[in-house]
């Protein structure tokens, strides 16, 4: 990975594709993860090159879907469930034949909804988040619950992702959904629309102007505004008091792949409790899906947060999603101005 | 002229005899066959494998050989090798689309049999030396045949740039636009017009204040601002350079530069940071005067203002050589005849810089629509196409479909402002570089025009120089916004390096050295294409000539995330695969970016008096030598502009390239993005800052390379007495 030559120039001339030995890998979650991940897995295993290259889950998922019958992935490692179960619905992806035995359940979840084509690796908590210095400074009270964002008191000040574009913003709505009942989740999420600054189209997006001040209040994973709190940013994260949804970190093997062995080494790997144990100490505050796998103290406690069963087979599919989208649209995405 | 034809017949049929056909595991240029000895040529492959479908470009060579040695005619002999060469190429091309490996065949069931069925690898640097055989064959033929106007050099180029644009351009963009028209799997027409002049593209609810327009309706708006303001801007710069005696020119020079060499989202970012609701500048009359905290900059006049700081540069680049370009002679003549400062400005200088108006313009509306950085973090619920064919394509609900129709819709737009400025200049004659003596002292401005100038410039130039300082002061301090105390950090993280063991260590460096080749070798082809393109537009008559001219636009209308996505499809599979090389990286950027060369060109170029050219065919050069010594030497600023901006998309490019980077070849902007993204900032911004520093010592070096253009013997401006 990191041998770098002064003559790089000359061997980047050379046209070289992908090699069979070669392990392809792209990774959908932060680069110093994905880095860790590559390091370690070449100090155990050696005899394979990582080829390895950071794309968002939704860019991974189209490129996956163009380079169907000739794909130049080996494995998918990292980024949010759905797109996974996109893939292996589509079957673009294929079973590992990985155990799962020793993960947690709904990590084994996702492999069973999936016909075993992906499997869970990290799950993490959907949030809210507030920054305490703007609303200290608007003297408004922070937020508990999911019903308190409907507030007055917050008008202008929430700001929250597209569910078209972000699938943080999806999980947020079947969360509502599965929470609420449908129903009462539109009236919900469009009192809360009354109160929305803007609907972003990426998901991170709202917790980072929250963590900067450019709003006040933002819907999110719980990880990533424990990162952003941790570097330094004055941003509270909340569990919602009426229970939250969560978001399933996945693997996947690309269907096709020509290093399929090297493709199951790596899931094997990333399964495993020790490099899960290790995911802290690049800052990663998600909770791991190997039962035996060491949680950092920073990493939100799923066991005190309120989290509801979330169906992701109902949830995941694309019916569903097309349904509740359209809705979505109708009744709080054309009030937005 | 026989002998051109007779070397690449050879060359031809010496590449079907000793190059491999296919593409090898290994790739493309790996010379591993030369000693395996397992030999793979296309000679090979027909009497060996049985790949009888090869058989036609073989003879093709063999056949047109004999007619070189047999035919005594010129124009029989030109015009039996015009009829072999196509039919060669046509067979070649066939059946390299039917029959393939994997992924999608055209016209199935054309051919059957075992053989076929099993398919075959992509084509390697046999079957492309053939192919590009055949090609030069066939237009060299066609130059003696009679037609062409006998000019083999003229005739080569365009059938090598339309093979090019076709290859590189319409084959891979049809895979998705076709989208557009399929309904069940059909292609219908039915079907797609609903589908575009769908109210949710094309919605006018925010004219009559009821609510928010449609996408193109915002893009259309936007770019229409954008394209008048950076052309304004950069036509006052212009005229602040050519015109009058400003002192700091030089700091004027390198502040118009600097937006264009900044990665995406910088820009943005450093906006937030001064006119967000805590930024700096919004802090300060918070205080000073009470004002409310607000959100203005995001929507529609954050994006409109970050594309004014983005973009102004580039109508600066394409005017200057306009403006330069304008005779002193005829503005003599004007004041001569008893016209002020402001006459002769407004009725002779101003029409004859209309070539590089008209097309600062369109480069600027084009820019706009395409951009794709400064909407994504400024826009808020202000929603452009180019934001909604992104999402179309890597949303939550991913629909090629919606993605291609809105890809139309915006290609629509293009292609009417293109026809609009086409109108626009009409065709009268812009010649103003006639190689006959002038003075050399340009008429200076009048004064209310000089102020006007002055007064819109300067504010640009005073805020470029606060954003680019915010951004240096952002990668060394450890939270941008938050906690300023300074720091190393971010560059030791990006750029370490460890002079014990004299290694690099920094994260950054394998994609800072990709990048720099990449561009470096991306630079001059651009360049290459793209003027020699404008050469052909300009001076040459032929046959589809506006067809022409709008297919070299095509690949800068189109939304990078379409480019890239569309590269994928046609280029993962056979017959040509490119992707996770860097030839697709570097293909990628030239085709992408000549459309500003091509821009460039022919304003400076409309500006040379042909009498020019007829002096040097007169004395007997060919347009080769024409080109080589008159028109080239006469382009200086044109050739900067051409290499400055491919030099520089090459490394600033985000949305097509996040498709096509791989493990091998990553880019810096793909690493950038990655890291805006996981909220690392200060890494992000140290990069871009090394980036930019990188990119100005290139142009600086470029600059002092090609050297100023020598027009007359002074450039003075007449002093303003």
């Amino acid at each position: 990975m990191k041998k770098i030559s002064a003559i790089s120039a000359l061997a980047l001339v050379s046209a070289t594709g992908a090699f069979a030995d070669d392990l392809n890998v792209v990774c959908s979650t932060e680069q110093a993860w994905c880095d860790m991940m590559v390091s370690a897995f070449e100090e155990k295993h050696p005899d394979i090159d990582v080829q390895m290259v950071r794309k968002s889950t939704g860019e991974t998922l189209a490129q996956v879907r163009a380079e169907a019958g000739n794909p130049k992935i080996d494995v998918w490692w990292g980024g949010t469930g759905d797109p996974h179960l996109v893939a292996a619905e589509e079957g673009l992806s294929q079973p590992s034949g990985v155990s799962t035995d020793g993960l947690l359940d709904w990590a084994k979840n996702m492999s069973d909804i999936s016909d075993k084509k992906t499997v869970g690796i990290y799950a993490g908590a959907l949030a809210i988040a507030y920054n305490a210095d703007v609303l200290e400074e608007k003297n408004i009270a922070p937020p508990a619950c999911w019903s308190d964002l409907e507030d007055e008191r917050f008008k202008g000040e929430i700001q929250v992702a597209n569910p078209n574009s972000s699938g943080t913003a999806y999980t947020e709505l079947a969360t509502f959904v599965q929470l609420f009942g449908e129903d009462e989740a539109f009236v919900k999420l469009a009192s809360i629309g009354e109160n929305v600054n803007s609907y972003t189209k990426s998901g991170s997006a709202p917790s980072k102007a929250a963590a900067r001040g450019e709003t006040g209040v933002s819907i999110g994973f719980m990880h990533d505004m424990v990162k952003l709190a941790t570097q330094g940013f004055p941003l509270i994260p909340v569990a919602p008091c009426e229970g939250t949804g969560y978001e399933v970190g996945a693997v996947s093997i690309i269907n096709g792949a020509r290093n399929f062995d090297g493709a199951k080494k790596w899931v094997e790997f990333a399964l495993s409790a020790d490099i899960q144990s290790r995911s802290p100490e690049v800052g990663v505050f998600a909770v791991p899906s190997n039962a035996s796998a060491k949680v950092a103290p920073q990493s939100p406690d799923l066991e005190t947060i309120k989290l509801i069963d979330y169906d992701f087979a109902t949830y995941g599919s694309s019916a569903t999603r097309g349904r509740l989208l359209e809705r979505w649209d109708a009744e709080v995405g054309s009030k937005a101005n | 002229m026989k002998r051109t034809v007779y070397a690449w017949l050879l060359l031809g049929l010496m590449s079907f005899v000793f190059l491999p056909w296919h593409m090898t595991r290994d790739g493309f240029t790996s010379f591993q066959w030369l000693n395996d000895g397992s030999p793979s040529s296309g000679l090979f492959m027909v009497l060996e494998a049985s790949n009888w479908w090869l058989i036609p470009t073989g003879l093709a060579f063999v056949a047109s050989l004999l007619v070189q040695f047999f035919v005594a005619a010129p124009v029989a002999r030109a015009k039996i090798t015009l009829a072999i060469a196509v039919m060669g190429l046509f067979a070649t091309v066939l059946q390299g689309l039917v029959i393939v490996v994997n992924g999608p065949r055209a016209f199935t069931g054309l051919l059957s049999g075992e053989i076929v069925q099993a398919g075959q690898q992509s084509m390697g640097i046999g079957a492309a030396v053939c192919l590009i055989s055949l090609l030069f064959a066939f237009s060299v033929s066609l130059s003696q045949s009679g037609k062409g106007q006998g000019d083999a050099f003229v005739t080569s180029t365009i059938a090598l740039i339309i093979s090019l644009v076709a290859v590189f351009v319409f084959f891979p963009v049809m895979h998705i636009l076709i989208r557009a028209f399929e309904v069940d799997g059909s292609l219908s027409l039915i079907g797609f017009f609903p589908r575009f002049f769908s109210s949710e593209i094309w919605g006018l609810n925010c004219l009559i204040g009821a609510g928010s327009c449609g996408p193109a309706i915002n893009s259309l708006i936007l770019a229409t601002m954008t394209g008048a303001g950076t052309t304004a801007l950069g036509l006052s710069f212009a005229l602040i350079f050519t015109r009058t005696d400003f002192k700091a020119k030089k700091l004027l020079r390198i502040l118009t530069v600097l937006p264009i060499i900044t990665p995406p989202f910088v820009i943005g970012l450093a906006l937030i940071l001064l006119f967000g609701r805590t930024g700096a500048v919004t802090e300060f009359f918070a205080e000073m005067f009470g004002m409310e905290k607000t959100r203005w900059l995001y929507g529609f006049w954050g994006v409109y203002f970050a594309q004014m700081l983005s973009f102004t540069p580039i109508a600066f680049l394409v005017l200057i050589g306009v403006v330069q370009g304008v005779s002193p002679s005829v503005e003599e003549a004007s004041q001569t005849l008893d016209a002020d400062r402001w006459q002769t400005f407004r009725y002779v200088s101003l029409p004859l810089m209309r070539p590089g108006i008209a097309n600062a313009f369109l480069l600027g509306f084009i820019e706009s629509i395409a951009d794709f950085g400064n909407p994504l973090v400024l826009g808020g619920n202000f929603s452009v196409l180019s934001t909604d064919i992104f999402f179309a394509i890597v949303g939550a609900v991913a629909s090629p479909t919606k993605a291609a129709v809105l890809a139309v819709a915006l290609l629509t737009l293009t292609l009417s402002a293109f026809m609009l400025q086409r109108m626009w200049l009409g065709k009268k004659s812009y010649a103003t570089i006639t190689g006959k003596a002038d003075s050399g002292q340009n008429a200076g401005l009048n004064p209310v025009l000089r102020f006007i100038c002055y007064a819109t410039a300067l504010p640009w130039a005073a805020l470029t120089l606060v954003v680019y300082s915010m951004i240096i002061f952002g990668s060394f301090v450890k939270l941008w916004g938050y906690n300023h105390s300074f720091t190393l950090d971010h560059y030791i993280r990006a750029f370490g390096f460890d002079f014990s063991r004299w290694r690099f260590t920094g994260v950054a460096w394998d994609s800072y050295f990709t990048t720099l080749s990449i561009a470096t070798i991306a630079a001059p082809l651009t360049a290459i294409i793209g003027l020699a393109t404008a050469y052909l537009l300009v001076r040459q008559k032929f046959w589809g000539k506006e067809a022409f001219e709008f297919s070299t636009m095509l690949s800068f209308a189109v939304p990078g995330t379409v480019i890239g996505v569309s590269y994928i499809m046609a280029f993962n599979f056979a017959p040509i695969e490119l992707t996770g090389t860097s030839i697709i990286l570097i293909i990628v950027f030239v085709f992408r970016n000549m459309p500003v060369g091509v821009r460039g060109g022919i304003a400076a170029m409309s500006q040379l008096d042909k009498s020019l050219d007829e002096a040097s065919i007169t004395l007997g050069a060919n347009s080769f030598t024409t080109v080589r010594r008159v028109i080239l030497p006469l382009m200086g600023p044109a050739i900067m502009a051409a290499l400055t901006y491919s030099f520089v998309r090459a490394i600033t490019a985000v949305s097509a390239v996040i498709f096509l980077v791989s493990a091998r070849h990553n880019m810096a902007t793909s690493f950038i993005v990655g890291r805006v993204e996981n909220g690392e900032f200060g890494i992000a911004i140290a990069y871009s800052a090394v980036l930019i520093i990188t990119m100005l010592t290139a142009i600086l070096i470029l600059q002092g390379l090609i050297g100023v253009r020598r027009l007359r013997r002074t450039d003075r401006v007449q002093p303003s007495a």
